[in-house]
């Protein structure tokens, strides 16, 4: 057990490692450090000022200067000073991941609660009127942008309901959990719900192809003939072998959410990581962008681990691989 | 021995003498024994209607695509003509739909249905090119890695496993921003804004997935006996792998560049809705939807029908998709039951 986790920690070392690499190619050499700075020096900024920035950020060095620079900060905690306000990027980073974690702690019991529910359902019960419907919905919502979702769910649940006297939701903005709960909750149920109810579609029809798999084997078959309530058999003997395919994705999912709420934050005007970075991107603030995109594949290394190592100890034969 | 199978199968199949009988039998026999996989799998296609009803709705944007400018021609307004004083409200707001624009304007005062139209253009384009490359990509890779294995395998499985821990949305609109700035040099190709580099973000950082599910494939292929076999008779690694392990492995790279489009499509409007895709006044459907929602309290119309095109377009091809996916491989469990 201890050497796997060892080796899928090294892995994960190795990846972060490599997206380091990349990112530092994306921003440092693809575009040309001389650019970088121009870029950032303004318009009609003279060549004295262009020089002067390109020194401070060690955009005359070799690339090698500039990527030991970079990995030796990063191994010390720090993701650098954002270009405009000499802010740490650790700080605009800790300011909006409260924000996006938010989101994720509550879309993810929603999407899950949906998705397994009605993908039981429908597994239990094959082409009967509410399989139908269940397997509609979800591939609408699985077909739906979350940024079309979004905005529809605005128009008609802020919008409309608010000029018909019922406010129920606020249309964007965020209130910290600990200035005040209820405003936190009001405020997160649209966005909760878009990021919800199109995850929630590809857990419907993966819990259902899952479950529709495992009823057919042979121990479910053995369980029923034994005598047991079918209650008994879905959710003890079928639900748990089911739900390996479920963990999985939920735990990518989950991972992939730190970096993946962009368009959900930016939909609602919640200033979380993704929002953060979307308007660094406008004003080209690179060490936010990269910041984000680092602590953004952190979150995803370590779900992966997390989940590995659940396996690990759920199902030994795992340890073996 | 050079008859004609026709005339050979009644004889074989000791079939009635009467020409009516034996017509039939022959029409029974050739049904048995020509029909390939692919065909098979045609016909099964062809039995399910709601994948008919999903191509025909496809085939329809295809037609609104090809023909916008016939579309732009019927209406008499142009793609980027604004009408400030027909288009816009004396408060400078969108027009409800009329007969003069069916679909009403957007914030500019330039025709909503023509610009959806337009819009087509980019979303298909956008979807089937960034599906082409990201399946090309993802195929090669995964028959390289699964065929040769050893470091090979090592080396593009460790690429896959990085490429898939990179939040995508947030690695694309970074890429797509620095190339916006500062244009990207390739030999004689210049990469800025626009289609291109769309296609190129979307494609780099979505063959991982592809890739994964063909090198399994191959790996489970690569011990079988014909592929022994053709080793044996001496072929050559590539030609094993074009010819004895592609053709096995096409199926699901078709499946799945079925489903892929759909994701494109969504991939490239959810970057023009970020501001970092197709750059205006390029007719685009996520930035119609982006510019669209400052104006949601005033002109629902502006909002719901680039919506209403975009969420059309996912679904038939998501629905297609499933169709051809139950259509190709018949023991997985249908989602449409």
């Amino acid at each position: 057990m201890l050497t796997f986790l060892a080796r899928r920690l090294a892995l994960g070392i190795l990846v972060m490692w490599l997206v380091t690499v990349i990112v530092f190619i994306i921003f440092y050499i693809g575009p040309g450090s001389a650019d970088v700075a121009r870029a950032l020096a303004g318009r009609d900024a003279p060549p004295s000022t262009v020089a002067l920035i390109a020194r401070r950020l060690l955009l005359d060095r070799p690339w090698y200067v500039q990527y030991g620079h970079f990995i030796w900060e990063l191994l010390h905690g720090n993701l650098g000073f954002d270009y405009y306000h000499d802010e740490p990027v650790t700080t605009i980073v800790a300011q909006g991941i409260p924000i996006t974690l938010s989101l994720i702690v509550g879309a993810a019991p929603i999407w899950l609660l949906i998705g397994v529910l009605t993908g039981m359902y429908s597994a239990r019960h094959p082409r009967s009127f509410l399989d139908r419907s269940f397997t509609t919905f979800a591939l609408a919502f699985y077909s739906t942008p979350t940024f079309v979702l979004g905005v529809l769910l605005i128009l008609l649940l802020y919008y409309q309901l608010t000029i018909h006297g019922i406010a129920l939701f606020p249309g964007s903005g965020f209130t910290p959990l600990t200035q005040n709960p209820f405003e936190w909750f009001r405020g997160l149920v649209l966005p909760w719900l878009t990021l919800a109810l199109v995850a929630a579609a590809t857990y419907t029809r993966l819990t259902r192809s899952s479950m529709l798999d495992v009823l057919g084997e042979d121990y479910v078959r053995t369980a029923r003939a034994k005598g047991l309530s079918e209650r008994r058999v879905v959710w003890r003997h079928a639900l748990r072998a089911a739900l390996t395919p479920i963990l999985t994705q939920f735990g990518i999912d989950v991972g992939t959410l730190v970096g993946g709420t962009v368009i959900t934050e930016q939909v609602f005007g919640l200033p979380g990581l993704g929002w953060t970075a979307v308007h660094s991107i406008e004003q080209q603030d690179l060490p936010v962008i990269i910041g984000i995109v680092i602590v953004a594949s952190a979150a995803v290394v370590v779900a992966n681990i997390v989940v590995d190592a659940l396996y690990a100890f759920v199902d030994p034969r795992v340890r073996l691989h | 021995m050079l008859t004609p199978p026709e005339a050979a199968a009644p004889h074989e199949l000791g079939a009635p003498s009467d020409e009516r009988g034996s017509h039939l039998s022959v029409r029974g026999a050739r049904s048995i024994e020509g029909r390939s996989p692919w065909r098979l799998a045609f016909e099964r296609l062809r039995r399910d209607r709601l994948s008919l009803v999903a191509l025909g709705v496809i085939l329809l944007i295809v037609l609104v695509a090809i023909f916008a400018p016939l579309i732009a021609k019927g209406t008499g307004h142009g793609v980027y003509t604004q009408y400030p004083t027909t288009g816009l409200t004396p408060t400078g707001l969108p027009r409800a739909p009329s007969s003069a624009f069916p679909l009403g304007t957007d914030d500019l005062g330039r025709t909503l249905l023509v610009r959806i139209a337009y819009g087509a253009r980019v979303s298909l384009l956008v979807g089937v090119l960034a599906t082409l490359m990201t399946v090309t990509i993802g195929a090669a890779l995964g028959l390289v890695a699964g065929y040769f294995g050893k470091l090979v395998d090592t080396l593009i499985a460790r690429a896959v496993d990085v490429m898939l821990s990179i939040p995508f949305l947030l690695f694309a609109i970074a890429l797509a921003s620095v190339v916006s700035v500062t244009p990207l040099h390739l030999g004689p190709l210049t990469l800025g804004k626009g289609i291109p580099i769309v296609v190129l973000v979307i494609g780099i950082f979505s063959w991982a997935t592809v890739a994964r599910i063909v090198r399994g494939q191959v790996i489970a292929i690569r011990s079988r006996e014909y592929i022994e076999a053709a080793r044996a008779l001496g072929a050559s690694s590539w030609r094993i792998i074009v010819f004895d392990v592609l053709p096995n492995v096409l199926p699901t790279i078709i499946v799945y560049a079925t489903l892929l489009i759909p994701v494109s499509i969504v991939a490239e409007a959810a970057l023009s809705y970020l501001g970092v895709g197709i750059p205006p006044p390029t007719a685009d459907w996520g930035s119609m939807i982006a510019d669209a929602q400052s104006y949601y309290q005033q002109a629902w119309w502006f909002l719901t029908f680039p919506s209403l095109a975009l969420l059309m377009t996912t679904l038939a091809f998501n629905i297609l998709g499933d169709g051809v996916r139950d259509a190709i491989d018949p023991r997985g469990t249908p989602f449409k039951s």
